[in-house]
């Protein structure tokens, strides 16, 4: 398992691995959003915590179908069904694998970018908290997607619109406490459903794309 | 313990294309599966490898004992020759790649990336790959693809010693690789009759 690990993040790390796509995006949207809304501090402040997480979200949807799609064009994914390891422990690894490539650099960018958005200083912990505990939930559910969309040419456009319903959760409460954190206000509500949502997809999910993997292989 | 096929169907695409099947394979032994294309040759060894279940019959003694080579090598082009083989010996939970390199004279090619590989030498690191499983039961589709002479006795030779060491293979090729001792299985007369295309039942 750790082996596998390894290799998905060394792929990444190498050239063409797309380790940098999804922080690129991030980093587009955050610094056109400011010359899009014009000079008004007041009014990006407002929109920063919401700006950030929508970036960090589309960031995450852009790497998704690689996941499985590069494994199962060059045949390994048939030879790692066929290994002594669990589907459930590969789909697992996959997703975390992901969200070390795509989802832990968003979270270390977001208070930089932040600066952009001219985010209050009491915003920036709780940026990056719910951050850190929505985005492995989006990688997650990502590869819960690209698991039912795997072996579709150009499965991309359907993976989007497959997997952005079950985005909207994580990104309301998520946006949530980034939102009432940067206004100081009362936010336990909102961070306990996040870690619910992420804590509770993280447990069940693998398991269903397990399953629809093996469907799909056949 | 063999490797027991029996009665066995199976389907493409909810297609059966081969039924009533039957082989068994014991330690030491090769069968050699003949047909032409679309005979049915790959689905029938991707049953074998559990990668999907059979529309009828019964097959035992595959569980967790398959190594299984398809048409696609499973390399990754941006990693190394030893890079590629490590990462699947430490999955099937082996640790020396070294024979597995020697084998298939993979030495001098070690440090170079596989992306930059002829086809033959994918193919070769590819088969090599079957060494570092320490699994008996190999089940190869197509190995010779772009494969040369050389090459071609090369993996002639390590089956023979897999064989010998009391492992079995199952290999759908139509070339003849000089393995005297394998039985040939002509899958022809075992073609299903065509019918109306079964229902997947995977998402009703």
């Amino acid at each position: 398992m750790t082996a596998l690990l390894w290799r998905d993040l060394r792929l990444a790390l190498r050239a063409g691995g797309g380790f940098g796509l999804g922080l690129a995006f991030f980093l587009i949207v955050t610094v056109l959003v400011p010359f899009g809304v014009g000079p008004e501090t007041a009014l990006l402040t407002r929109i920063g915590p919401g700006v950030l997480w929508i970036g960090a979200l589309l960031a995450c949807l852009l790497s998704l179908d690689r996941i499985f799609a590069l494994d199962w064009e060059d045949g390994s994914l048939d030879l790692l069904a066929t290994a002594p390891l669990p589907m459930e422990g590969i789909v697992s690894i996959k997703a975390l694998a992901h969200w070390l490539t795509t989802g832990l650099p968003l979270v270390l960018a977001a208070p930089v970018l932040g600066v952009l958005l001219n985010l209050p200083p009491a915003g920036y912990l709780w940026v990056v908290v719910s951050l850190a505990l929505g985005t492995p939930a989006l990688s997650v559910i990502g590869t819960f997607g690209a698991a039912l969309t795997v072996g579709l040419k150009r499965g991309g456009l359907l993976l989007s619109l497959l997997v952005l319903p079950l985005y909207v959760p994580t990104l309301i409460f998520g946006a949530e406490v980034a939102r009432r954190g940067a206004e100081g206000l009362a936010l336990q509500s909102p961070l306990l459903m996040l870690a619910g949502i992420s804590f509770g997809v993280i447990a069940l999910l693998p398991f269903a794309s397990a399953a629809v993997l093996r469907i799909n292989l056949r | 313990m063999d490797v027991i096929a029996q009665d066995l169907a199976v389907a493409r695409g909810g297609v059966p294309v081969l039924e009533g099947l039957s082989f068994v394979l014991g330690p030491g032994q090769a069968l050699v599966l003949r047909g032409p294309n679309g005979s049915g040759k790959t689905t029938l060894l991707r049953t074998v490898a559990g990668l999907q279940p059979p529309l009828a019959g019964s097959l035992s003694g595959t569980e967790d004992r398959i190594a299984y080579a398809a048409h696609a090598d499973g390399l990754k082009s941006m990693l190394s020759v030893a890079e590629n083989l490590r990462f699947w010996a430490q999955v099937f939970g082996a640790s020396d790649i070294k024979p597995a390199l020697a084998a298939f004279d993979l030495d001098p090619l070690q440090d170079r990336l596989a992306g930059s590989l002829s086809a033959g030498q994918k193919r070769r690191l590819g088969l090599a790959r079957l060494m570092v499983t320490a699994r008996p039961v190999w089940v190869l589709d197509e190995p010779t693809v772009s494969l040369d002479a050389a090459s071609v006795a090369l993996f002639a030779g390590v089956v023979r010693r897999h064989l010998a060491s009391g492992g079995c293979a199952l290999i759908a090729t139509h070339i003849d690789l000089g393995l005297t001792e394998a039985r040939i299985l002509d899958v022809t007369p075992y073609r299903a009759a065509p019918r109306a295309a079964l229902q997947d039942e995977a998402f009703l």
